[in-house]
């Protein structure tokens, strides 16, 4: 099988060729390091090769395969890492100069259960800074690029996930999502991205951006991957006073029992007059799809929907102010001014450390916490919030899971909407409610537009019911296996 | 006199360490005195993406506090971080508990010159100790101390219901005697893990309208915190005499010159910026946990001493002492269901074993010897097989070594001679030897009595009984 072949595998598909040893973890592993080598100076989804510690570790994966087996189906299965997450003597920036050159002491949870699954880990992918922003043009060190179209951006924050699994850089990658970073980029890039519901996958070790939003999530080109990275993270975690108890349930398991009897969704309010009409299309035609496929699909209301930017925009901003306060040169990363007295080194280090878009969010955040201004904003925001998750409460009672686009728009241009704030929040419109409510999303392809960008189908369930979603995504996939094209890239 | 004039009006707010063994949110030793920096991990040092995870132990031992010190205790409270910028707060902000503390409503009594006093107490809560900056001028750098940082701390809040010096320093004490005494703080003011900050105010008498509130810190004794209040008090008071007005400020005490002053910072109020800890459900309190925490309290220092006065017939300076300390207390009563004499086990324990504790140094939670062995010991004096003397002797072998006092009064020879025949023989001869003596006696000198119970005493290298001698050479010398 030559290179280019083996990067074309699934997830699945590479590791029963591991299982049966007809491929090495290694083989595979060069393969991506081959490919990235190639083509990474395009797509610049890498902010870090780790081609050593990947090898070392695809070596170890054989070994082990040779002798005791497998530790898991992802045993020897190459991937890679949002920056935001923290590896053991790997430098961790998050997208941001406050923190280049700070290598962590530890691993995050999801990195250790990665490791003990056996995956080799080749490389720490490029994202918004702090997770900021829904194109990673916000990245304090470059833009990555859509490989569908070199000149449009991945979408973000997750982007350099999203782009490295849509090039096949890598095998599957994982990011996070406070507000659609997963499933923006994802619906953007062609992959299937996978927000879980707060709390099922640890944030232990995964740089807080907002603590109540922020979840890790798998990105992969096909749901059964995503299902299968995802069973490899979602483990209760000690050392996360936030991360649920239950144990997860097998998410391959019941994947393919398609939507026969179920109930969907299709909420009025994600159809907005000034979203793409191709996006629509598309999405209405996936709704058609599904009754085709036994599926009852009703028009729902989740009435609250319009205050969700402007609660999440309270929110987020609020938290990361305080997640942000830690950054201020006397531990670790960098330090400006360190000779000038205690508060010239704070304001030179975080005003030369944070990058405009940062800055904007944590004085946000500083306001909308201030004293005389708590109940108007912060509180409010919280009280919407509890109206939002009732909004989705009462549709769950009708329905099984909500399905709408991802995102208003295909891959915009870079440089588009980086002088427009607020024009870039607006990416988010779809994707933050489930955020705010906690739930499990996921986007998925679902078709392309007629210049060739990849389109986006967001399903939401409710928390916990990741299985019941990834079944409503295969029984589409089943049917339009759009992860079978590939991006345009020599 | 103006000070007559003036109500002055103080509530405290007292910061005790939790005596866990493992910080609040992480792992990490609370030990006192490692090497800077020892005592820290991920979690407590800041580093990015840490998350925080309670220690149950903190909550018991703030349920504990807050039934001692009649409390609500709130079924659910909530975290919430407190945001400010400090080198030695690693997260930048710390983690405390806010509009939603788990303990309410207390109230404590105290004993003043002028009576009783019930003084009300407003809330207790948890939260995390900061780290400590060390200046170093010479070499023209701070360094950061981080195992401070995350030790579990309760804040205990009074409403303003103290009205001068006397008030709070024996608030603080009682406060600080049953925090030692349920287990949950060593009341160690000078190490700082007792400290104490007061607000100040004073107002004209039968005013209603509060005066402007100066919050005095550094006050590392009782005697420090009167010192601080007096000195705070006739300063508002000075300044409102000279028409100038009290400013809402932060003071320290300074200990060289005896006085507060304010302390160096920005004018403008902190804006601390308290929102709910996203990292922290909100924390619930079971009725389970209330009523094992209620039923392992222990005798509150106020009751013991009552008891103790009724129970033994002491005194209350007796009584007192005794409860200084649970353990000293508790050995106390362990050792009265034995002896019953009470005063003169008292009498033991506030003098000899008090002196050695302190001399010597020790715990009464790991003296050598048992109450047993206590008791075997004064039933030897009682007997008047040693004497009183040679009593504190075996007793202070018996508190070094542990011995048998049976075997220490063996080998150090200290039985008491109380044989009649034998001191007889003895008798006969010291007044064969001194007929000069005996003839002082018989003309009346009745003085030189001590002489002969002296020289027998030498003679029995003291172990004679002196009650028998004195019987003996009384019938000797008719």
């Amino acid at each position: 099988m030559s290179a280019a072949e083996l990067t074309d595998l699934s997830i699945l598909e590479l590791s029963k060729q591991l299982g049966d040893r007809t491929i090495s973890s290694e083989e595979a592993t060069r393969a991506c390091l081959q490919r990235i080598e190639k083509l990474d100076p395009k797509v610049k989804a890498f902010l870090l090769v780790d081609a050593e510690g990947a090898l070392a570790a695809a070596r170890a994966s054989d070994e082990r395969r040779r002798s005791v087996g497998g530790a898991s189906p992802l045993d020897g299965v190459p991937v890679a890492l949002k920056d935001i997450m923290l590896t053991e003597g790997v430098e961790t920036t998050c997208g941001s100069k406050i923190l280049k050159g700070f290598v962590p002491p530890y691993d995050a949870t999801v990195v250790r259960l990665l490791k003990q699954a056996g995956s080799p880990i080749l490389g720490k992918l490029n994202q918004d800074e702090f997770a900021m922003g829904s194109s990673t043009e916000r990245s304090a060190f470059f833009p990555t690029r859509n490989p569908w179209s070199l000149d449009r951006a991945p979408g973000g924050s997750s982007g350099g996930s999203a782009a490295a699994v849509a090039a096949r850089l890598v095998f599957g990658s994982l990011g996070t999502d406070t507000g659609g970073s997963i499933r923006q980029p994802a619906a953007l890039t062609g992959t299937v991205g996978l927000k879980p519901t707060y709390g099922r996958v640890s944030r232990y070790g995964v740089i807080a951006f907002a603590s109540s939003l922020d979840q890790v999530g798998p990105i992969a080109r096909t749901v059964s991957d995503a299902a299968a990275l995802l069973q490899v993270i979602a483990v209760h975690d000690p050392k996360d006073s936030t991360s649920a108890r239950d144990q997860a349930p097998d998410y391959l398991a019941n994947l393919e029992q398609g939507v026969k009897g179920l109930k969907l969704g299709l909420p009025k309010e994600y159809f907005l007059p000034g979203m793409d009409p191709e996006v629509e299309r598309a999405v209405r035609h996936a709704a058609r799809e599904y009754e085709r496929l036994g599926a009852q699909v009703k028009e729902i209301s989740l009435p609250h929907t319009k205050y969700a930017l402007a609660t999440y925009y309270l929110i987020a901003p609020a938290e990361a102010s305080s997640n942000l306060a830690r950054y201020d040169g006397v531990r670790y990363g960098l330090r400006v001014g360190g000779n000038k007295g205690l508060m010239e080194m704070y304001f030179q280090t975080r005003a030369q450390g944070f990058g405009a878009e940062v800055k904007r969010r944590i004085m946000l955040g500083t306001y909308a916490l201030s004293a005389g201004y708590y109940d108007a904003y912060y509180l409010k925001a919280q009280k919407v919030r509890t109206l939002i998750r009732q909004d989705f409460a009462s549709a769950f009672e009708q329905v099984d899971a909500v399905i709408s686009p991802t995102s208003p728009v295909t891959a915009f241009k870079l440089g588009e909407k980086t002088e427009d704030p607020l024009a870039m929040y607006l990416m988010d419109v779809f994707t933050l409610p489930c955020n705010l409510a906690g739930l499990p999303g996921v986007s998925l392809p679902c078709g392309f537009s007629t210049s060739g960008l990849p389109i986006g189908l967001q399903l939401l369930a409710r928390p916990f019911e990741e299985a019941l979603m990834l079944r409503i995504a295969r029984a589409y996939e089943r049917e339009h296996d759009f992860f079978r094209e590939k991006p345009p890239l020599a | 006199m103006p000070a007559g004039e003036f109500q002055p009006v103080i509530g405290l707010e007292v910061h005790a360490q939790l005596l866990t063994r493992s910080k609040i949110f992480c792992g990490c030793s609370t030990q006192f005195g490692a090497e800077p920096n020892h005592n820290t991990c991920p979690v407590c040092l800041g580093l990015p993406g840490v998350l925080p995870v309670l220690n149950r132990r903190v909550v018991e031992f703030a349920v504990r506090a807050g039934l001692a010190l009649s409390c609500t205790i709130r079924q659910t409270s909530i975290w919430s971080r407190k945001n400010y910028f400090y080198p030695d707060l690693p997260k930048g902000y710390q983690i405390t508990q806010y509009d939603r503390p788990i303990c309410e409503f207390g109230k404590l009594k105290i004993d003043t010159s002028n009576g009783g006093k019930e003084v009300r107490i407003r809330r207790i809560h948890m939260e995390e100790d900061a780290g400590k900056n060390v200046h170093d001028p010479a070499a023209g750098r701070s360094l950061v101390d981080l195992n401070r940082a995350g030790v579990p701390l309760l804040e205990i809040v009074t409403e303003p219901d103290l009205s001068n010096s006397e008030e709070a320093a024996e608030y603080l004490k009682a406060l600080r005697d049953i925090l030692v005494y349920i287990g949950v703080n060593d009341g160690n003011m000078e190490e700082g893990s007792f400290r104490c900050d007061a607000n100040v105010s004073v107002m004209r008498k039968g005013s209603t309208t509060l005066g402007q509130r100066t919050e005095l810190k550094n006050m590392n004794s009782f005697r420090f915190v009167r010192q601080a209040i007096d000195f705070e008090i006739a300063r508002q008071i000075e300044v409102i005499e000279s028409r100038g007005s009290v400013v809402q400020e932060t003071r320290l005490w300074d200990v060289q010159k005896n006085e507060t002053r304010p302390m160096r910072s920005k004018e403008e109020a902190h804006d601390y910026r308290y929102f709910p800890e996203p990292d922290l459900p909100p924390l619930h309190v079971s009725e389970t946990l209330i009523q094992q925490e209620a039923a392992s309290l222990p005798e509150l220092p106020r009751a013991k001493l009552s008891r103790l006065q009724s129970q033994y017939g002491l005194s209350s300076y007796e009584a007192r002492i005794l409860c200084g300390e649970a353990a000293f207390a508790d050995y106390f009563e362990q050792c009265a269901r034995n002896y019953r004499d009470y005063k003169k086990l008292a009498n033991w324990f506030l003098g000899e074993l008090l002196r050695l504790l302190k001399e010597e140094g020790g715990l009464v939670s790991t003296l050598k010897f048992t109450p047993e062995q206590f008791f075997s010991l004064l039933s030897f004096v009682d007997r008047g097989e040693i004497s009183p003397n040679s009593g504190k002797e075996v007793f202070a072998e018996m508190f070094r070594t542990g011995e048998e006092p049976a075997t220490i009064i063996s080998r150090k020879g200290l039985t008491q001679v109380s044989d009649a025949g034998e001191l007889q023989k003895l008798i006969d001869e010291v007044i064969a030897k001194n007929p000069g003596e005996v003839q002082k006696y018989k003309a009346g000198k009745t003085q030189v009595f001590g002489f002969f119970v002296g020289q027998v005493m030498r003679a029995m290298k003291g172990r004679a009984n002196p009650a028998v001698v004195n019987e003996l050479l009384k019938r000797k010398l008719g």
